[in-house]
């Protein structure tokens, strides 16, 4: 019993980690000495306070922890965190003032091939980029809020950039005022959820070659051109809401070039354009919400194999813009609320096809400046005209079974 | 005048006819905003009726009434009275009784569903000024018609026509043009040909307040600089009082020629 003890007395002295405190009145005052000081698994704990650091360089396994709100002041030179390590923790930071460049990708906190790290409650302001992770591994960002206040494209930076990742959870962060909100290339198997990008002055949401993440649960709002993502296979889009982004060149969601992706329970509300596809291949959009936007769905290239179902199409300026004659794509039981039909045998299903392309948005794609004629006595007669007895729109290009009351599914 | 205006007003109320217009207008106020009490899209829908029928009504008004008080008229005319005097209190008096159940029918119901505390409430004055302004322009220009033909039934074909040519043929003759030089820069022609329009102008400057002007791209740029800033609304106001002033100092000026 007594050796047990020992035993395990020594396990515990060996096995112990030191917390090393950081303020202006204790034994270490600045946070880098903190950080040379530590060794795997150790704690600096930074209590409040204002710390004037920057290029911060972390290499090892660490939780670095602040105590009601420390602010690490960047004064506009270069990084702040600069962390090449696995199994870290970074939270409960507030870092501001980095610095902007035309040259280098200066960041708040910089994470390069790193693995099993979580960087959650912190608040960054004034950032060029604020979280920029590279070439890195189940890593957890989450509960932070980023901020800038970009002004211009070319001089300002992303919320979450990430680059190379894979394996990584961003969930409940805020980001606005930046140039992208959230940004991804090359990452895959991640999660991205309960996320809120706005006023940012370009996408909300940025991917590219991005395969196999799930986007569920975030809001986009506000932002310059809404949320655009490309080139990627496998993405799931579930639960997400677009809305006001309002602009002559904004979208709701621009796609291109994805394939065999899920776009479901989605909420697209006062969109310029709500989803605008462009090569997309294979994809499902179920149960999704179109709510007055200019355009709901416009298609501006070669798309195959698409399927929309039980979506509602909700005041739109127009539902569907069509760019050909062929229609490779199926529209089924989805509800919309200039449907004129009947439903003789009542059973929920309209039995009149529904043309969602009108005339109007055949001559508008081709014309832009008719736009000007919208809602005009005209316009409706021939639109009328040409659903009695289509020339120019898809002949297949209907709704074979379009429901006659909205679909009461939550987005 | 005061004297013939306040009678054609009340001419006009003893026949019921501005009375079931007002009262179309405040059932389908309420019918709007029961079925979606949306004050935003109550707008559009409303905006979609007021531009085509408040022409029309005011059209067939101004023409009916012309032709039915000929003999009262003819009559006013035998007396010491300035013509112009007679016929512009007849003018003013149809059309702000039109104006009247226009604003009276669809103001009660928004203010009744609340009005005052949303946001909508500048459109929704534009919505009525615009609605008037149609009002004015349309019983002038149907005065017009029927001072200038004898026989009833062609100047009530005439009025039919005129509408008929500005709500609709000439959208299409419009649609046409724009699509046929679709090479050309067409920002300011687009903009010039719906100042030569009432309906048009009514139409874009609700439309541009209700911001559906992003989808209009680089033509919506164009319009939303000029109806977007104070100077282009108070010019494109500026045009919609000419559209009242040039008709009606026509109808002065045929009276005082015309030998009844």
């Amino acid at each position: 019993m007594k050796n047990i003890m020992i035993i395990f007395l020594l396990f515990s002295l060996v096995g112990h980690s030191k917390t090393i405190e950081v303020c202006s009145s204790c034994k270490t005052k600045s946070i880098q000495v903190a950080v040379s000081k530590a060794v795997d698994g150790d704690t600096v704990l930074i209590k409040k306070g204002l710390y004037k650091e920057f290029d911060i360089f972390v290499d090892k396994s660490i939780h670095i922890i602040g105590e009601n709100n420390p602010i690490i002041d960047g004064e506009k030179k270069g990084y702040v965190f600069k962390i090449q390590a696995d199994n870290f923790t970074l939270s409960g930071l507030t870092i501001k003032n980095v610095e902007q460049s035309y040259t280098k990708d200066y960041a708040a906190v910089l994470v390069m091939r790193s693995k099993n790290f979580r960087i959650e409650n912190n608040i960054l302001e004034q950032v060029f980029f604020g979280f920029m992770i590279e070439k890195s591994k189940y890593g957890i960002i989450s509960n932070n809020e980023v901020s800038s206040n970009a002004q211009k494209e070319a001089s300002s930076g992303n919320g979450v950039h990430m680059w190379h990742c894979k394996n990584m959870r961003v969930e409940g962060n805020k980001v606005h005022n930046l140039r992208d909100g959230l940004y991804f290339e090359f990452v895959s198997h991640s999660f991205i959820s309960n996320n809120t990008s706005y006023k940012n002055l370009r996408y909300g949401l940025h991917f590219m070659f991005s395969n196999n993440n799930e986007y569920h649960h975030n809001e986009f709002k506000n932002n310059g051109a809404g949320v655009a993502v490309m080139f990627s296979k496998f993405i799931k889009m579930h639960h997400n809401t677009f809305h006001f982004n309002w602009g002559t060149a904004s979208y709701g969601l621009l796609l291109k070039e994805i394939y065999d992706g899920e776009i479901h329970h989605n909420y697209f509300e006062q969109n310029t354009i709500g989803i605008n596809i462009d090569g997309c291949t294979r994809m499902n959009y179920e149960n999704n919400h179109f709510v007055r936007n200019g355009w709901a769905i416009k298609f501006t290239g070669g798309c195959y194999l698409n399927s929309f179902m039980f979506n509602n199409f909700m005041n739109n300026s127009f539902d569907l813009s069509y760019n050909s004659k062929l229609n490779d794509n199926k529209f089924e039981a989805n509800y919309w609320s200039d449907y004129t039909g009947y439903d003789l045998d009542k059973d929920g299903i309209g039995d009149v096809p529904y043309r969602p392309v009108k005339l109007f948005s055949y001559i508008v794609n081709q014309t832009p400046e008719t736009l000007v004629l919208l809602r005009s006595l005209f316009v409706d007669i021939i639109n009328f005209s040409e659903k009695v007895s289509p020339v120019f729109t898809p002949d297949d290009l209907v709704d074979s079974k379009p429901i006659m009351k909205e679909i009461h599914d939550k987005y | 005048m005061l004297k013939i205006l306040k009678y054609s007003i009340f001419d006009l109320l003893r026949s019921r006819w501005s009375y079931v217009y007002f009262f179309f207008y405040l059932l389908l106020g309420f019918v709007l905003l029961f079925l979606n009490s949306d004050m935003n899209k109550a707008i559009i829908t409303l905006m979609n009726i007021i531009i085509v029928l408040t022409p029309l009504i005011g059209t067939i008004f101004g023409i009916m009434y012309y032709y039915n008080s000929k003999e009262f008229t003819e009559l006013l005319l035998a007396q010491p009275i300035k013509r112009s005097k007679i016929f512009m209190g007849q003018y003013i008096g149809i059309s702000l009784s039109l104006t009247l159940s226009l604003v009276l029918g669809l103001g009660i119901p928004f203010v009744a569903y609340g009005l005052f505390k949303s946001a909508a409430i500048f459109d929704f004055t534009l919505l009525l000024v615009v609605g008037s302004f149609l009002n004015f322009i349309f019983v002038a220009l149907a005065y017009n018609i029927s001072l200038s033909t004898e026989n009833k039934i062609k100047g009530f074909g005439y009025a039919i026509l005129m509408w008929l040519f500005l709500a609709v043929i000439y959208d299409g003759l419009f649609l046409i043009s724009l699509v046929m030089f679709n090479e050309y820069p067409l920002d300011k022609f687009s903009l010039a040909a719906t100042m030569f329009n009432p309906i048009d102008l009514s139409r874009i400057l609700i439309l541009l307040k209700l911001d559906i002007s992003a989808l209009l791209g680089y033509t919506g740029a164009v319009f939303k600089a000029f109806f977007g800033t104070a100077y282009g609304m108070f010019s494109s106001m500026g045009i919609l009082i000419l559209w009242v002033l040039f008709p009606v100092l026509n109808i002065i000026r045929k009276s005082n020629k015309k030998d009844f």
